[in-house]
């Protein structure tokens, strides 16, 4: 059977390959697992995603009372959709985890700034899932929080109108945004991440795993590898099935609550909120005044984010002391700044109402 | 294909007053969400009888407010924007303050109207 399958594919070529591939063995090794672990959340939200289809009804009418369905009448429907959002949580924060980790070891670094580039791609697909999925029950919260993430959409300069509309299919959110939002969560984004997934998936292989900095001035014999195949692997292996048990006790015991319908007519709930992963933006949003100079505070706010944001996707471009082999504690300095400032304005947003 | 995405002008129902009860049947120092067509529009009946209504969507990014008789002002719960009972933006993010409209009174019953400007 092997022989059969091996001279029409050569499998032997393919196990070679994985032979030969190695991942630096030192004390930063443990981050090397938290790709995996996104890439392990992302195939149970593929499966997950599709058992939900079986029975959602994107309309709005329906929307609520097919998630309700689903989370009472469905045989294990609470377990899947519970499964569904848990997950999607733990695989944004896998990613976040993976990101930060690559950004501290300086990996994106040169020949690796494409793996970068799709990388924070794929963060950003994600987040789209993440802000269509939340609507997709048409409950209170995500109606609001909708509302809101399309409106700062709309601050933009010239695209702001015409993208608002485009996001809404209409001025205001409506049955029309969720049939959209159903669309982007289901065939836009999947498209989009499969794509980059591919890619940057690709680019690792190619590439090989980054090695840490001050490895070019050591020899050879003192760099310590383990083969991808089969050491590596199986400890991945073990994370894995360590991740699946956390989602399993997060699933069963605290199921993702459904809240009550939304009702466009009805004011925003005290303590509206969005996803923990847009609440430092959210929670920053509050401080800004509403004019700041003779500019709207949202359009401040925007403006920031979108310009942090853009720096951070080209940190490859502007990090030059690191590819010269010299150490860059600048960018460490930013990477700290960035993660105390997100991971202290969610705890506020947490706290405050 | 921008075109296709483009979503077709709805026409929207001219509605140019709304009757939303009578006097007694809201309570001082309470505040409620009326539809104006297909706008939300904000009733207050301030502690002392009066009613005012405003636009009932926050000028910060598009939440519905709600009245607070604790702080005695109209407040959006999304950002904490606040405006007094004149629809003055008074304290937090919103840019602008709401948009007024009118309040009648005929044969015991109020009546919500868009005002001319």
């Amino acid at each position: 059977m092997y022989k059969w399958i091996d001279e029409r594919y050569n499998i032997s070529g393919l196990l070679e390959f994985a032979k030969k591939k190695s991942v630096p063995a030192y004390r930063e090794t443990i981050w090397y697992y938290f790709g995996g672990i996104a890439l392990l959340l992302f195939i149970i939200q593929v499966l997950s995603g599709i058992l939900l289809l079986m029975y959602y009804q994107g309309t709005e009418d329906s929307a609520y009372e097919s998630v309700k369905y689903i989370s009472t009448k469905v045989s294990f429907g609470w377990l899947i959709r519970s499964v569904h959002s848990w997950s999607a949580n733990l695989m944004i924060l896998a990613a976040f985890i993976h990101m930060f980790s690559v950004f501290f070891l300086k990996s994106f670094r040169k020949p690796r700034e494409l793996t970068w580039y799709t990388g924070f791609g794929l963060l950003l697909v994600a987040m789209g899932f993440g802000f269509s999925g939340y609507l997709l029950p048409w409950n209170e919260l995500a109606f609001f929080a909708t509302k809101v993430g399309t409106d700062i959409a709309g601050q933009l300069p010239v695209i702001g109108e015409p993208l608002l509309k485009l996001l809404r299919g209409g001025e205001d959110v409506t049955g029309a945004t969720l049939s959209r939002f159903y669309g982007f969560h289901v065939a836009v984004f999947p498209g989009i991440f499969t794509v980059l997934l591919a890619l940057h998936l690709i680019f690792i292989q190619r590439q090989g795993m980054a090695e840490p900095e001050d490895w070019k001035d050591l020899p050879e014999s003192e760099r310590k590898y383990i083969p991808f195949f089969p050491n590596f692997t199986l400890r991945e292996l073990l994370f894995w099935l360590i991740v699946i048990n956390i989602l399993a006790i997060l699933a069963v015991f605290f199921p993702w609550e459904l809240g009550s319908k939304a009702d466009p007519f009805a004011p925003a709930p005290v303590g509206i909120k969005p996803e923990w992963y847009f609440m430092f933006m959210f929670q920053t949003l509050k401080y800004i005044p509403g004019k700041v100079l003779f500019l709207h505070g949202e359009f401040v706010g925007i403006a920031i984010f979108g310009i942090a944001g853009l720096l951070w996707f080209l940190v490859p471009f502007w990090d030059k002391r690191t590819p010269a082999g010299k150490r860059n504690k600048l960018i460490t300095y930013v990477g700290i700044f960035v993660v105390t400032f997100i991971i202290v304005l969610t705890i506020i947003g947490y706290m405050v109402d | 294909m921008f075109k296709y995405l483009e979503p077709p002008e709805v026409e929207e129902a001219k509605v140019s007053n709304v009757k939303i009860g009578e006097i007694e049947d809201m309570e001082k120092d309470s505040g409620k969400i009326i539809k104006f067509g297909n706008k939300p529009v904000i009733v207050v009946r301030k502690a002392d009888g009066e009613y005012v209504a405003f636009a009932g969507v926050c000028t910060h990014l598009d939440c519905i407010v709600q009245y607070r008789n604790d702080l005695e002002q109209i407040y959006c719960a999304c950002h904490n924007g606040r405006y007094d009972l004149n629809g003055r933006n008074v304290s937090g993010p919103p840019p602008a303050p709401l948009e007024k409209y009118g309040i009648a009174i005929k044969n015991n019953e109020v009546i919500v109207f868009v005002e001319k400007t």
